[in-house]
């Protein structure tokens, strides 16, 4: 039961600090959509608007064309799995489970303790019960389904967070930084699992997070967003290769963008400390040369550097540099660990590979790029 | 050695200090008359007159009338104050709304206000509706506790807001989410605000006083007050043999909330 989801203009003021200007989103059936953003751009609370836990002073939300701005966030049927799982401490996995399902299908009286269950059909009792082992049996958890919160581990009280989520198969899944409390390890297993779990339910997923390795392995399209503003909204691929802004840039990708101040002639020629880079754009100006890390090379010639310290990740080896000469300027190049490794202090010439050069004026915009010549830099 | 025990030896003594007065109401209360005054603090008295005064205080007042008003008046502040402060201090821990911190800072600023300052405005109002002399009279002055209030208030605010919205998404109303959750996980401070309220309330005499003049409506300790006035006059032995009545059900209800009155009180960090 996929739907759709639109966010038209929406804005949120906490007093007088902005945290959301202008959001428009239209999020498809069944796509994985990703916030991410650092801490306060304002991702939690747009999700929370969602929700219907948090109101908008201006715009509309809208859940399968249908405006839901108003309605009460029981009414949305939503599903929330929050950062700290949010279980019911004093209910048993099960019953946290068969929550959702409870508070929509039985009336005040019937989940009263002890006179409900006489109050109770006997076959809505059984459909919510099997719906919850349908959901436990999903996310193997059957084992856990009498023991409370309280003993379960981080990663299974994930688990039953989103078993409570899923069974009351809503119209869209709501995470807001699910993984964050989960070791490393378990990180990324989880990843794996809800990839998973979201292509077999074909369910709408909207994901916040502040990790863009959790946002660029799972999503469908990912939203970056900055100060109360979405930056830039696309695919992992599109966000990767063709940032729109300088904040994109350095937000997507691991080691971090190297970035190097650049300077543009009358003619639209880039030129980097002073030397012509072969490459050609039609802003002018002081710029800024945005270049990921393994578009970097050792060579022969080119910006002189010297080596601060070398990293082994197993295949690859990270090396952080500084650009001779003035300011203090880091870089970091990614080399497979066959090439023997740089000694610290080492000098060395690097060269770029111009295509995959990012270009960004004075204002942080994206400016095109082509290439004129063998690359000089 | 020394330093592992010494806090021990001197809690004991401190403990000593307190139980002595309960230790010689309970002495005088199955001493025979001749031997009251004796300093002695021997348990076992030379003639035995428990059975005499205790005979005494049960038959010549109505005690178990009472203890069944001690009852119903504890009861009923009891039940009004936590219906009143329990969604109270929810909406003040947990519900954002504007005036909330002025009303917070009225509660704190209302803890600071004594009973007797309220006594003599509600003991007019109380004669002028002519409601002297009810039950009603006894309790309405503490059915809205600040004190419960600002308890519950420390104890809900702790309770984590993801809960909630989670609660508020899977449909929960307001009231069943101050009542079936967070109350839950507060019964802590429940029990410990029980304990104090009907400790206090039962061995309170001054409202009941000011308010009440007819026997069948006092509660224990104004029971006790005619018991001596009227019957025993300088019968010590009956006298405490009335009060270790009226204590008892205090000392039994304490010990069955013991380990949540400490709880609540050490949680909340209101002592």
């Amino acid at each position: 039961m996929a739907r759709s989801l639109t966010l038209t203009g929406l804005d949120k003021s906490f007093g007088a600090t902005p945290v959301l200007r202008g959001i428009d989103l239209s999020v498809n059936p069944g796509e994985f959509v990703s916030l991410v953003g650092m801490s306060g751009c304002g991702k939690s609370t747009l999700l929370r608007m969602i929700a219907g836990l948090e109101s908008p002073d201006r715009g509309r939300v809208a859940i399968d064309g249908q405006d839901v701005t108003e309605a009460d966030p029981s009414d949305r049927n939503l599903a929330m799995v929050f950062q700290s799982y949010a279980l019911y401490p004093h209910m048993s996995v099960r019953q946290n489970i068969a929550t959702p399902l409870r508070m929509r299908q039985m009336t005040l009286a019937q989940r009263l303790p002890l006179i409900g269950r006489l109050l109770t059909p006997a076959a809505l009792r059984s459909e919510i019960a099997r719906a919850v082992e349908d959901a436990a049996e999903t996310l193997q958890i059957t084992a856990l389904l009498d023991r409370k919160p309280a003993q379960l581990s981080g990663g299974q009280r994930q688990r039953v967070a989103l078993a409570r989520a899923l069974v009351r198969n809503p119209a869209a899944f709501l995470m807001d930084e699910p993984l964050s409390n989960l070791d490393a390890k378990l990180r990324a297993h989880m990843r794996e699992e809800l990839a998973a779990l979201h292509k077999r339910l074909g369910a709408t997923f909207i994901y916040v997070t502040h990790d863009q390795i959790e946002a660029m392995t799972m999503s469908d399209r990912i939203a970056l967003m900055s100060e109360g503003r979405i930056e830039q909204l696309g695919t992992p691929d599109e966000l990767y290769h063709s940032p729109a802004t300088l904040t994109v840039a350095r937000f997507i990708g691991s080691p971090t963008i190297n970035l190097l101040p650049a300077e543009a002639d009358a003619e639209g020629r880039v030129h980097l400390f002073g030397t012509d880079t072969g490459l050609s754009t039609p802003a002018r100006g002081p710029l800024t040369l945005g270049l990921r890390s393994e578009d970097l090379r050792i060579a022969e010639q080119g910006l002189p550097v010297q080596v601060l310290r070398c990293e082994t990740h197993g295949a690859d080896r990270y090396i952080g540099a500084r650009v001779e000469g003035g300011e203090d300027l880091r870089l970091t190049l990614r080399q497979p660990t066959l090439h023997p490794a740089p000694a610290e202090g080492q000098r060395l010439h690097l060269a770029m590979n111009g295509e995959a050069a990012h270009l960004f004026d004075a204002e942080g915009r994206r400016a095109s790029v082509t290439r004129r010549e063998r690359v000089a830099a | 050695m020394l330093r592992r025990y010494l806090p021990h030896l001197v809690l004991a003594l401190g403990a000593v200090v307190m139980l002595l007065p309960f230790y010689w109401m309970g002495l005088t209360a199955i001493r025979p008359p001749a031997e009251v005054f004796d300093i002695s603090l021997w348990p076992i008295p030379k003639h035995f007159a428990g059975v005499e005064n205790f005979t005494q205080a049960a038959t010549s007042v109505p005690m178990a009338r009472f203890m069944l008003n001690g009852v119903i008046v504890c009861g009923g502040i009891l039940i009004v104050q936590v219906a009143t402060a329990v969604p109270c201090a929810y909406a003040l821990a947990k519900l954002r709304f504007p005036g909330r911190r002025i009303l917070l800072s009225m509660v704190i600023a209302a803890l600071c206000v004594p009973m007797q300052a309220l006594a003599l405005p509600l003991f007019v109002g109380l004669a002028k509706t002519h409601m002297l002399n009810t039950y009603f009279a006894m309790m309405a002055p503490f059915f809205l506790s600040v004190f419960a209030i600002f308890l519950f208030y420390q104890s809900f605010r702790s309770y984590p807001d993801e809960i909630l919205e989670a609660a508020r998404m899977d449909g929960f109303s307001e009231m069943e989410i101050c009542w079936g959750l967070v109350l839950r996980a507060s019964l802590p401070a429940l029990a410990a605000f029980a304990v104090f309220s009907i400790v206090a309330h039962w061995n309170d005499l001054y409202w009941p006083m000011i308010v009440v003049t007819k026997t069948e409506l006092a509660p224990p300790p104004l029971g006790m007050l005619f018991f001596s006035d009227a019957e025993t006059g300088a019968n010590y032995g009956a006298l405490m043999a009335g009060a270790t009545l009226i204590t008892a059900p205090i000392v039994i209800c304490f010990l069955l909330a013991r380990k949540q009155f400490i709880a609540g009180i050490t949680m909340t960090g209101v002592k």
